[in-house]
């Protein structure tokens, strides 16, 4: 029983950290705050359950998943950029609009897939041999999560993504390279939420169904994540801030599964994250307040 | 060659606010030149880097550079070719990337961001002489965040970014405006030996009349837009401190200030 539980907080933790590793970009890297997540997540579940209803190779769904997000993330980038519209309020409106597009997308406003479809859960049991059987979902999240995060970290370090870091950091000094800031700000953007939709749709294989209200609150949690994340792993210098994300999503889903377990009633749940996120912050604060400048080096990306 | 022609200005047009600063304003800055331009606050100073880096638009006239009108570009187009070095040193260098990350940002300016690796190790001991240079100890620091240094030593990475890969044309804020006397002084120094070395067309706006004729090879004093001296060579030479300070003071109390 208290192995089901682990294994299930592990493989909700891993699958909204992939989420949550979008969020870290934008809100962090960027100092964007990002709304359209909570319309990337269930637009991701949206495309992928549409493709693999229809058959299509559940691998496979998740590529034009998570081409789907980029392209939402490049939309609120373009509201942003182009048309000077506040960073909070474009994501409102990707976020608004894409309501209406998952709707259409799926054709209704909830849906499941039937236990006969394909998918890579279930593809992966019959190769995987029997005794990881138990396993076999976590270890398909866990490879896809993991390969998120090397692609993250590879990219942080190549030349663009330097210029993705300095413009969240000092856009002026972007001008001054002869580049666009805006640029920048747009991919950026594009791949948050395309890593968000990438989670929606591994999200969609594992819970088998369709709910357009399934994004509410997404960009909470995955703030959440983040700053437990950042906060608790600042300390572990050899570990990634990414690694840290990762395991923030996985303290934060723990947390919500220890206080259903002790019988909190689910409405209160949101009681509580806003509470733990509120302790997370100003302990955050209270600890960046007595760091500031002290400690220059970084062993991290 | 940089050249400014009949460049005009006014702030606020058609408000009780209106004030034309630029009328028929022409500059010229000839190839490996060092100019100097000091004046009060509000003579224009800043407003022409403003108006050569493409960061404020003009009402009328264009900005040369070797020949080609950049009047219609855009601030990131300008800075491939011009470099700017600013009075607050934070706005050089990007905090929370390490001095090896920032200078390699900077080593790859007016080239693709692609996907190659982003740090330059190739060039790390190429960096490490020239951060030996500054006589801060940088060099062994390679790894330590920017934002984690003192103004003067972030003003002093600043600069050797921003001339890092040669530019045509080199813009400089009041760039030792923030820095204590001995940083100013020795941000300065580094100033000079860079843009002697490497031949930089240089436009240095201070307010350290002493910073302005002691260093640069032509000095521009401006007042309401106009450039009421313009001194290079023998002529510069001759002037001392003491008498521009003589002129400010004049333009000064002309002002009531």
């Amino acid at each position: 029983m208290a192995a089901d539980l682990i294994i299930g907080i592990l493989e909700q933790g891993m699958i909204y950290g992939i989420m949550a590793l979008g969020v870290y970009i934008t809100y962090t890297i960027l100092d964007f705050p990002d709304l359209s997540v909570d319309g990337t997540f269930p637009l991701g579940i949206a495309v992928c359950f549409v493709l693999v209803n229809k058959g299509v190779n559940p691998w496979l769904a998740l590529i034009p998943a998570l081409l789907a997000g980029a392209l939402a993330g490049i939309f609120t980038g373009l509201l942003h950029v182009k048309l000077k519209i506040r960073d909070l309020l474009s994501g409102i409106l990707t976020m608004t609009a894409l309501y209406s597009i998952n709707y259409t997308i799926v054709g209704k406003a909830s849906d499941f897939l039937s236990m006969e479809t394909n998918t890579i859960f279930s593809s992966a049991a019959k190769i995987l041999p029997e005794a990881f059987t138990p396993y076999s979902k976590l270890i398909v999240i866990l490879f896809i999560a993991l390969a998120a995060k090397f692609a993250l970290d590879w990219y942080m370090r190549t030349k663009s993504g330097f210029l993705l870091r300095s413009a969240g950091d000092n856009e002026g000094l972007v001008v001054t390279l002869g580049k666009d800031p805006g640029k920048s700000k747009i991919i950026g953007l594009a791949i948050a939420n395309g890593l968000t939709s990438l989670a929606g749709a591994v999200y969609c294989q594992y819970g088998r169904a369709f709910n357009v209200g399934s994004g509410t609150g997404t960009v909470v949690m995955g703030l959440a994540a983040v700053i437990i994340g950042t906060t608790v792993f600042k300390k572990i210098s050899f570990l990634r801030i990414t690694t840290g994300v990762l395991a923030g999503m996985t303290i934060y889903k723990a947390c919500i599964s220890i206080a259903l377990q002790i019988g909190l009633p689910s409405p209160d749940t949101n009681l509580m994250i806003t509470i733990l996120f509120i302790i997370t912050l100003v302990a955050n604060q209270l600890l960046t307040k007595n760091k500031k400048g002290k400690s220059g080096v970084r062993g991290d990306a | 060659m940089l050249r400014l022609d009949n460049i005009n200005k006014t702030f606020n047009a058609g408000t009780i606010d209106e004030n034309i600063l630029f009328r028929n304003f022409s500059l010229e800055a000839a190839d490996g030149e060092f100019i100097g331009i000091i004046g009060s606050n509000g003579s224009g100073k800043t407003t022409i880097l403003n108006i050569i880096s493409g960061d404020m638009p003009v009402d009328g006239g264009s900005v040369t550079l070797d020949g080609r009108d950049i009047s219609k570009l855009k601030n990131f187009r300008r800075a491939s070719e011009i470099s700017r070095v600013f009075q607050n040193p934070a706005l050089g260098t990007c905090p929370s990337m390490t001095i090896w990350e920032n200078l390699s940002l900077a080593d790859n300016k007016a080239k693709a961001y692609g996907l190659s690796f982003g740090l330059n190790r190739k060039r790390k001991d190429f960096y490490r002489e020239q951060l030996s240079l500054l006589g801060m100890g940088l060099e062994n620091r390679l790894e330590t965040l920017a934002g984690a240094l003192s103004g003067g030593q972030r003003q002093a990475l600043a600069l050797i970014m921003a001339t890092l890969v040669k530019p045509k044309l080199l813009l400089l804020d009041e760039h030792t405006a923030a820095l204590d006397p001995k940083s100013s002084d020795t941000v300065m120094q580094l100033t000079d030996r860079i843009v002697k070395e490497k031949g930089i067309t240089t436009i240095m706006v201070t307010h350290n009349l002493r910073h302005a004729v002691e260093y640069g090879t032509r000095t521009i004093m401006m007042h309401s837009g106009n450039a009421i001296l313009d001194l290079s060579g023998k002529e510069k030479e001759k002037e001392s401190i003491d008498d521009f300070l003589k002129i400010f003071n004049e333009i000064s109390i002309e002002c009531g200030n």
